[in-house]
């Protein structure tokens, strides 16, 4: 890598968002009480940061009720996979590239 | 542009993710302990219902044909069983409560799954065995599947359960050539080792 910042990925510099991609690329799926206590936010600040992962494809959604709650579970894509490896491997490379 | 140190930060957080998410982290160390030594409990009890007045170091030839005594060694193991998990439940829920996450989470469910299934398994087995009158390889069947639950269930919870589990299924082969010495190597396997396996870790992440 000749410049590991270009390796970045612009929607994965938010932390919460990087956070966010950790945990679905560990686990198969996970539902949305279950990552804001993981990652100890707020529902509204949660939502916001699914919605852009989602929009770029990072995750999928789906929706569905248990005991007339709604449950939305996120598991993440093939494309989120390897976007999240990319930056990884770009992250690592930058920090190596400073020592 | 971030400074270097954010990138750093980044990096910290995706490994301390990856790991809340998905391992249970407030089993407890002291319930390890607790439950070794209501398994030597167990073992004694076991020992004056089966063997008594023959020394427990004298490897035993005859088989044991007698119902009563089965009916009361499954009853001392189910009271074993019932306590050391009702302990370790109230001591992991207190460990949880103390680094304040919640006890039933993903990643204990996903344990307590992946446990079951070789657990359910091997109890089944032992108790088809049972009826059919093959009482000899009951003691290191049950160290094999619970060394085997231990390995399944570990990818969700601290990696020294691994190690715990081979011990376990070595002890269980051992104990299955050397059947009549299977109460000694039961108290070994499900005594001694959560004793020793407890202590590591209660020192290691609970103090």
């Amino acid at each position: 890598m000749k410049n590991p910042f270009d390796h970045l990925d612009k929607v994965l510099e938010h932390r919460l968002r990087l956070q966010i991609m950790s945990v679905l690329v560990t686990n198969d799926v996970f539902d949305f009480n279950s990552l804001k206590e993981v990652l100890n936010v707020t529902d509204g600040n949660l939502a916001s940061h699914i919605k852009a992962l989602e929009k770029e494809k990072y995750l999928s959604v789906t929706k569905t009720f248990v005991d007339r709650k709604p449950n939305t579970k996120y598991k993440i894509t093939e494309r989120g996979r390897a976007s999240f490896k990319k930056h990884l491997d770009a992250l690592e490379a930058v920090v190596k590239q400073q020592k | 542009m971030k400074e270097i140190k954010e990138y750093e930060k980044d990096l910290a957080s995706i490994r301390t993710m990856m790991e809340r998410s998905a391992k249970f982290i407030s089993l407890s160390g002291l319930s390890g302990v607790l439950a070794g030594i209501y398994a030597l409990l167990g073992a004694t009890a076991a020992y004056y219902i089966a063997q008594y007045p023959v020394s427990p170091l004298d490897y035993r030839t005859y088989t044991l044909r007698d119902e009563g005594v089965i009916i009361k060694l499954l009853v001392v193991a189910g009271v074993v069983f019932v306590a050391s998990i009702t302990t370790g439940v109230l001591q992991s829920m207190r460990k949880a409560k103390k680094h304040n996450v919640k006890f039933w989470n993903t990643a204990s469910k996903q344990m307590v799954f992946n446990l079951s299934i070789p657990l359910v398994a091997g109890a089944l087995f032992i108790l088809i065995m049972l009826a059919n009158g093959h009482y000899g390889l009951a003691a290191p069947a049950s160290l094999v599947f619970y060394g085997l639950a231990l390995i399944q269930g570990s990818s969700n919870t601290f990696d020294e359960v691994r190690y715990l589990g081979y011990c376990e299924i070595v002890i269980g082969l051992v104990c299955a050539y050397f059947a009549g010495y299977g109460l000694l190597f039961w108290a070994l396997g499900f005594g001694v080792m959560h004793i020793v396996y407890g202590s590591i870790m209660y020192n290691k992440y609970d103090r």
